[in-house]
């Protein structure tokens, strides 16, 4: 069913271009159908005649609430064609059967159970169709009862490990969720891999073999998505805690968040332990006049003419290792304290160290370098006259462009022609 | 069972999680995944090795825990890029594999000799993912970044806090996960590209770029109607703006550092949530619709805390859950990992066994697949620990000029 890429239509350019693709889902996993979309794949998400849930969410364009003026959904919906069926009704299911069975994935959101009551889950659908790749994104997994219980992003994360690791050094403040819908986005990219592996094992045209079903558990990928947190309790029954703006950990470790000059957020990154870096760092002070302000600075020159690197290891040790390692830190501090946040990160960074400005992500598509690289990313959106930037390609695919090939689409804006190509206009 | 990608070879020059989460997946499905380490330094480019956490008292190159986690189920092989005949090795394992991956810093693999055009000109298919932290182009292409600075970057950081509070951040590398799922997806896209066209290809990942698709509502939200993030107070990412739900957020249990999540999507969860507390103030007309609680959270808040701070996080949890209430409390590591049946049924912890360490619980997958299902046995590869395989097996040599290899420093 995968045809080669059509590159002289210029529509669908990406690696997945020809992969035929069904996508059911609201917020959960409508970011499956998106990456599949952006990377070339003709997906046709399937609507209610009411509208995915998500056409509902804030925020909305000029703040008027419309199915059509969602952008979360916007978002979340680029490259793909609306199809409307009513899954309630004989006509709507034989619709759907029929897209399906001219299908290579469907990937669907829906609550354990809902499909088989309607005839449509993968035991029905492969009869139509053995290539069929059916990945079904659930809270617990598919045979999980805990599936059919109520969930959202925050539960999701709060019970599958993530929550436990963020927050403050202030142990009264409560932890937190990550912003930005991370649970719901983990399981879709688990997902994708998934899906991808499966369509590599099935394999292309006539020597293809068969589809499968794919179980992907949302409470199963925060898990999996916890670093530290799991391996210190797998490896060696250490619980780790959480601290401000930096990995929770067995132990107490040094604050590494700033708030710079101008007010803003820095993350000074790892002191440093190289001579040339105290090098670098002494002259950079004296640049802006800052030596003499640091009482420290007799420190930088030690370490900068120690002919080796600090010891990180011995710091608990040694106090002479611990005082330097501290010089250096309180250096960082200073230049932090002292500029604004960009110049802070600019200027460590052209200079070799290693450190982060904390952007919100309106700074992200204004920065000079994702700018450069053409990260923000135009789409006209024709009948409201203009177009607008949303974020853009995760990946530079150099033979097969990454690429929002459409708007995200109106409700059941593709219904008629989609019925036309199932033969049921 | 049957291994999706057993017909894969990925030559890995990944480390860390950033990189080395990413092929990890594709061994877990069967891919032949071969690290190639530096003999000279023992492999310590990857800073994860030989380091903590350790199962017991032993210490070495080969007992790191961390190491382990996300190198299980691929081979490793040592090799000295900085002779002659350790190139050449190199050159004849790009002829056989499929793909070339590796999370350097930008440039490296150019300098080193095997930037995307030396590796096309021995394999005119090959495909070829670097995971940088900015990419291989634009004016940051030097700076360096780890997992929490590509999440500051990123947008990632800054939406991670409570309200009038600096930034919380994720504590820990959400982005060396996120950043491995999004070269997986790269680079199995990429080998499903070249089987359909027989066409290969470099795909340039930069981290912090995967990491600022991840707020995409927030952004559309500034660049369609100029509302940025900075601002009242915002964001505070244990409410939720999109949807508004409220209540919403974490509320302290009994006990020491106990804290359960909870979460009213609508009217009818509202009202669910009444009916368990059973308290007069659930009646106060500030809380009567959405749009009232939201306007008085900071007194639902309260109100609601005084109740959860004298139960018990699981028990109260499932009695919401039972009410029809999204809730949750937050699972320490232990808790998850030791006492939930949804992630033990799932067997989300397998064993393997690693030559060194012995036996030792890993990350599983959090998908099944109903026909080809991956498989976690092996433990991560001992520095050198495939060489007789792949230089003898797959390269072909006899174990007398291996041993030679060994002697000369290449390998």
């Amino acid at each position: 069913m995968t045809q080669p890429p059509a590159s002289a239509s210029g529509l669908q350019s990406g690696p997945m271009a020809g992969l035929r693709v069904v996508e059911l889902c609201d917020e959960a996993g409508e970011l499956a159908g998106k990456l599949l979309g952006d990377m070339g794949a003709a997906v046709v998400k399937v609507e209610p005649p009411e509208g995915s849930r998500t056409r509902g969410y804030e925020p909305f364009l000029g703040d008027e609430p419309h199915p059509e003026r969602s952008l979360y959904f916007w978002h979340y919906n680029t490259s793909k064609r609306s199809l409307a069926l009513d899954l309630e009704g004989d006509e709507g299911r034989e619709a759907f059967r029929r897209l399906v069975a001219n299908a290579d994935v469907l990937v669907e959101d829906q609550p354990p159970g809902r499909l088989a009551a309607l005839g449509l889950d993968y035991a029905d659908l492969r009869e139509g169709n053995p290539r069929l790749i059916h990945a079904a994104i659930t809270s617990f997994g598919r045979d999980d009862p805990r599936s059919l219980e109520p969930f959202t992003d925050l539960t999701i994360l709060a019970g599958g490990g993530p929550v436990w690791s963020c927050g403050y050094d202030d142990h009264s403040l409560p932890p937190v969720r990550g912003g930005g819908g991370q649970g719901f986005q983990t399981g879709c990219h688990w997902a994708l891999i998934s899906i991808l592996t499966a369509l590599l094992h099935r394999g292309e045209g006539g020597e293809g073999g068969e589809g499968q079903f794919i179980d992907v558990s949302m409470h199963a990928a925060s898990n999996v998505t916890t670093e530290a947190a799991s391996y210190q309790w797998l490896v060696a029954n250490n619980t780790v805690q959480r601290q401000t703006g930096r990995h929770a950990a067995p132990a107490p470790t040094g604050p590494t968040q700033l708030q710079a000059a101008d007010g803003r957020w820095v993350n000074a990154g790892t002191p440093p332990r190289y001579p040339e870096q105290f090098e670098t760092l002494i002259a950079w002070l004296g640049e802006l006049d800052l030596l003499d302000e640091l009482a420290e600075a007799p420190l930088l020159e030690v370490a900068a003419g120690l002919g080796r690197m600090l010891d990180v290891g011995r710091i608990g040790e040694d106090g002479a290792e611990a005082a330097l390692l501290a010089a250096g830190r309180a250096a960082m501090t200073l230049l932090a304290a002292r500029l604004p946040a960009y110049d802070f990160f600019a200027g460590a960074q052209e200079r070799g160290f290693q450190v982060g400005i904390i952007y919100a992500p309106e700074d992200v598509i204004a920065d000079p370098h994702f700018v450069a690289r053409g990260f923000p990313t135009e789409v006209e959106h024709p009948e409201l006259g203009r177009s607008f930037t949303y974020p853009g390609a995760p990946w530079r695919f150099g033979a097969s462009p990454w690429a929002i090939s459409r708007r995200p689409p109106r409700l059941g804006e593709h219904t008629e022609e989609l019925l036309a190509e199932l033969g049921l206009a | 069972m049957e291994r999706a990608l057993a017909n894969y070879r990925i030559c890995d020059f990944t480390g860390q999680l950033a990189g080395a989460g990413a092929t990890r997946a594709l061994a877990a499905f069967g891919a032949e995944v071969i690290r190639i380490e530096d003999p000279v330094n023992e492999g310590r480019w990857d800073i994860l090795r030989g380091q903590p956490p350790y199962p017991d008292e032993r210490r070495g190159i080969n007992l790191g825990g961390s190491f382990n986690n996300h190198n299980t189920e691929k081979l490793g092989i040592t090799l000295n890029l900085r002779t002659e005949r350790g190139k050449e090795l190199l050159r004849d394992l790009v002829r056989s594999s499929d793909a070339v991956t590796e999370n350097f810093s930008a440039g490296v693999m150019k300098r080193l000799g095997f930037g995307y055009e030396q590796l096309r000109e021995l394999k005119p298919d090959i495909v070829y993912v670097s995971n940088s932290g900015f990419g291989s182009s634009g004016p940051y292409r030097d700076f360096k970044t780890w997992g929490p600075l590509v999440q500051a970057i990123s947008g990632l950081t800054w939406t991670s806090k409570l309200r009038d509070q600096p930034p919380a951040g994720w504590g820990y590398s959400y982005m060396d996960h996120t950043g491995a799922y999004y070269m997986a997806i790269g680079l199995l896209a990429a080998l499903h590209h070249r089987n359909v066209t027989g066409e290969g290809q470099w795909v340039d990942m930069a981290c912090t770029e995967a990491g600022a698709t991840l707020t995409g509502p927030a952004i559309l939200d500034y660049s369609a109607n100029g509302r940025p993030t900075r601002r009242d107070g915002r964001p505070d990412s244990n409410h939720s703006e999109w949807p508004p739900m409220s209540p919403h957020a974490i509320y302290p249990a009994a006990g020491e550092d106990n804290w359960i999540a909870i979460a009213c999507r609508n009217e009818q969860d509202w009202r669910a949530l009444a009916t368990v507390v059973a308290d007069p103030w659930t009646d106060d007309p500030r809380f009567a619709s959405l749009e009232a609680r939201r306007e008085h959270e900071a007194p639902l808040d309260e109100l609601l805390a005084a109740w959860t701070g004298e139960r018990d996080a699981f028990e109260t949890a499932a009695r919401l859950r039972a009410a029809g209430v999204p809730a949750a409390a937050v699972a320490r590591p232990e808790d998850r990992i030791d006492h939930d049946p949804s992630t033990a049924a799932w067997g989300l912890w397998p064993e393997v066994t690693h030559t060194e360490l012995g036996r030792v619980r890993v990350d599983g997958l959090p998908a099944h697949l109903s026909e080809t299902d991956w498989q976690l046995k092996r433990g991560a590869p001992c520095l050198g620990e495939h060489n007789e395989y792949v230089f003898g097996e797959l390269l072909g040599l006899d174990s007398s000029e291996v041993e030679q290899l060994h002697e000369d420093g290449v390998i």
